[in-house]
């Protein structure tokens, strides 16, 4: 499972080192795309999804310990949590849309200074490409949450086995710990300068 | 050592009889299962990633184009390359005698993870049937390279299915990948330390790291590719500020290290048949075994010697051209190590050892020149011409395939019970050595002489070597159909292997043939060295089955 997440991490990799080139490259653009994020739906969000680890580890500890009953609640307030993300990711998506911010489809950006709205329109393709691949994890993690409830319902973990519970929970941190890259390189750290 | 298992009724259970009917293969989790499943696939792509080129060689016989059309030639090569680079180099000998013998090398029941192996060839099969898809919605002309803006402006092919096609494939690779660092860790035999396995664990050990590390970071670059197509994204759209250059990088990140996928697992083949057909343990063992590590991590810091012409810094370019030369060193380290082993061998030529024998041979023809290549001012000289396709064919073809079917025949009596008759075997091993060198040989002089690739036509004066080169193709298609011919045969008319018919080292050949499903009746216990061919050879005794 480790392995995997060394997977993962070069997957995600991929993606943040054109982040990094173009960051570099179009620093202007960046900032102005920065500046539409809505931080306080990105804050929320990022503290919903440290909640959710946390409900995680308690999971995976009450499996542990063969506490079946709380097990459950812990994995459905993880799911739940998980649900009020992608809740949050989907209205600020619809914001996007709405102000004209999405490449290809729907894009318009009154630009000034010296960058080009196709500068800009790169910083969104990024940001689509990014948090909508994390969306996707966050999915899949969902997915198997899911599954884990069902088979914790039918009573399949013991103290003795309980690999699936933390393996779901190494990967559900693993997909927290994206988001808690993604906020501050796509929110936070171009929102105060002026270009 | 082998009465203990001659007596053995050839009727007996084994992997190949415990179960019958089309679902018990489906379902299967047993790794050699699974790996005849893949052997099948990867034979079916091969013979259609064969048939591509056959046209292409007979559109190269005359200068102008006469046969097909510029685009249909375009897409010819694009689907020769994606078919026999993503469908059968990169999963040929890690997905199928990897899954055969790794867990039987180390002595273990099975891979680590038998339902994600199983689930791997679903997913293999499953991003074959997109690129299948979009091979018969009109072909797909990108090159297998899939370069940008063409592959997301452009063509007006069917890339967005290709791309989930090889996106998908790549995740099968990436899961057999896992499953083979995760067994070598885990479930190797009691005795078996790391200095005690196999030269071909520690080369699919490297090749699975590179598998793990190496595969996301195309599907991601693939994904990018498709999004760009689908909804105009810009990252690498010059119009909007973004960068096609960018695109080879990552693209080349993975895909350079993709042949060292398709070389190490060869290299590791040839390692057990020359130790075996000289009958002596390779010299520097430790060597060979460090070698594959330092190719899987060296092959992650050359990418961009691809892309000297594409507009790089010449500082840039001579960085790479360095790290480029650094790893012809493990490679020489190999081959010089296997001739070091034939050294006062007592050698004898079976067909696996003529295949051996083919490798070394062409693999340093094409090793040495990918040196050439590495060469900034060689290279500005020959990028996009036949050298490079030459030189690439003498180690993906001479490397690759000539490993894959020396595996294919030195472990066949283990996967079947039976033995192939040897002497077609060793005319079809002739007359594939001997038409790839007419194919391909003829490719250097032309490259060198300017001879561009992916043309449909070209000046008359190339024609004598380019008619050389489709001879030469023709013999290699008849080296390549015969063993399919007589493997095929064997299999009911074939005499009986037992268990170890080339009395060689190793577990795998300590039970019987063919395996039980279970690989061993015992869990074996391992007291000696690997290779230790003086004892098998010296004394009576010998390997003890253990247990």
């Amino acid at each position: 499972m480790w392995l995997f997440l060394v997977t993962e991490i070069m997957f995600f990799g991929g993606m943040f080192a054109t982040y990094l080139i173009y960051r570099l490259s179009y620093y202007n653009a960046w900032v102005a795309g920065s500046q539409t994020m809505e931080i306080q739906l990105g804050a929320i969000n990022t503290a919903v999804l440290i909640c959710s680890s946390l409900t995680m580890v308690m999971a995976v500890h009450f499996a542990k310990i063969g506490n079946r009953k709380l097990t459950s609640i812990c994995l459905i307030l993880t799911l739940l949590l998980g649900f009020a993300f992608l809740g949050i990711k989907g209205v600020e998506y619809h914001g996007h849309w709405v102000h004209h911010e999405v490449p290809g489809l729907n894009f318009d950006f009154e630009h000034h200074g010296n960058y080009s709205s196709g500068q800009v329109a790169i910083f969104f393709s990024l940001y689509f490409a990014m948090t909508g691949m994390h969306a996707v994890h966050m999915i899949i993690g969902a997915g198997l949450l899911t599954w884990l409830l069902i088979a914790n319902w039918r009573g399949r973990f013991t103290p003795e086995y309980n690999t699936p519970v933390e393996m779901v929970g190494l990967y559900w941190h693993f997909v927290d710990l994206v988001w808690i890259y993604l906020f501050p390189l796509l929110y936070l750290i171009s929102h105060h300068h002026n270009g | 050592m082998e009465t203990a298992i001659q007596n053995t009724e050839p009727k007996k259970k084994n992997y190949l009889n415990a179960d019958y009917g089309v679902m018990s293969w489906l379902l299967t989790t047993d790794h050699k299962r699974i790996a005849l499943l893949y052997l099948g696939s990867i034979t079916l792509f091969f013979f259609l990633g064969g048939f591509f080129a056959m046209l292409i060689r007979l559109e190269l016989l005359t200068p102008a184009g006469d046969l097909v059309l510029s685009d249909t030639y375009n897409k010819l090569f694009t689907m020769h390359g994606v078919v026999m680079i993503f469908l059968f180099l990169i999963p040929s000998i890690p997905a199928v005698f990897g899954n055969f013998l790794v867990p039987m090398m180390i002595g273990a029941k099975d891979l680590a993870f038998p339902k994600l192996n199983l689930a791997s060839w679903y997913l293999y099969m499953a991003g074959a049937g997109f690129i299948m898809y979009a091979i018969l919605t009109g072909g797909l002309d990108t090159g297998w390279t899939f370069y940008t803006p063409y592959s997301t402006t452009y063509s007006n092919t069917n890339v967005v299915s290709a791309a989930i096609g090889v996106f998908i494939v790549g995740f099968s690779s990436i899961f057999t990948g896992l499953n083979i660092m995760v067994t070598v860790h885990r479930m190797r035999a009691p005795g078996l330390t790391w200095q005690r396995l196999p030269l071909f664990i520690w080369a699919h050990y490297a090749t699975s790291v590179i598998m793990v590390l190496g595969t996301p970071v195309l599907a991601i670059t693939i994904v990018l590719v498709a999004l760009e197509r689908i909804f105009h994204f810009g990252i690498f759209d010059a119009r909007l500020g973004g960068d096609p250059l960018l695109f080879q990088h990552l693209f080349w990140f993975y895909s350079h290290p993709a042949v060292y996928i398709m070389i190490l697992p060869s290299m590791a083949v040839i390692s057990e048949v020359i130790a075996c057909f000289s009958r002596k343990r390779p010299f520097g063992y430790n060597f060979i075994a460090m070698s594959s590590v330092a190719i899987a991590v060296l092959g992650f810091l050359v990418w961009a010697h691809h892309m000297f012409v594409a507009g790089i810094s010449t500082y840039a370019a001579m960085i790479f051209s360095l790290l480029t030369f650094f790893v012809a060193i493990p490679s020489a380290v190999k081959v010089f190590n296997w001739t070091a082993t034939l050294y006062k061998g007592s050698i004898t030529f079976e067909t696996p050892m003529l295949y051996a024998f083919a490798f070394i041979g062409l693999f340093t023809i094409g090793g040495l020149t990918g040196v050439f290549l590495g060469a900034v001012g060689i290279d500005l000289h020959v990028t996009d011409t036949y050298f490079v396709v030459a030189h690439f064919h003498y180690v993906m073809v001479g490397g690759g395939v000539t490993g894959f079917l020396c595996a294919l025949h030195f472990w066949w009596p283990k996967m079947t019970g039976k033995m192939y008759p040897e002497s077609f075997a060793k005319l079809s091993a002739v007359l594939v050595f001997l038409g790839f060198n007419l194919t391909f040989f003829p490719q250097f002089l032309l490259g060198y002489m300017g001879m561009p690739r992916r043309y449909h036509a070209y000046p008359p004066e190339f024609q004598v070597l380019n008619v050389l080169s489709t001879a030469g193709a023709s013999i290699l298609a008849v080296g390549f159909l015969l063993p399919m011919i007589y493997l095929a045969w064997s299999l009911r008319y074939g005499k009986d292997a037992g268990p170890n018919p080339y009395r060689a080292a190793g577990l795998e050949w300590q039970t019987v043939s063919p395996p039980t499903t279970f690989n061993f009746e015992e869990t074996p216990v391992v007291t000696w060295e690997a290779y230790n061919y003086d004892e098998i050879d010296g004394t009576t005794k010998g390997v003890e089955v253990a247990g």
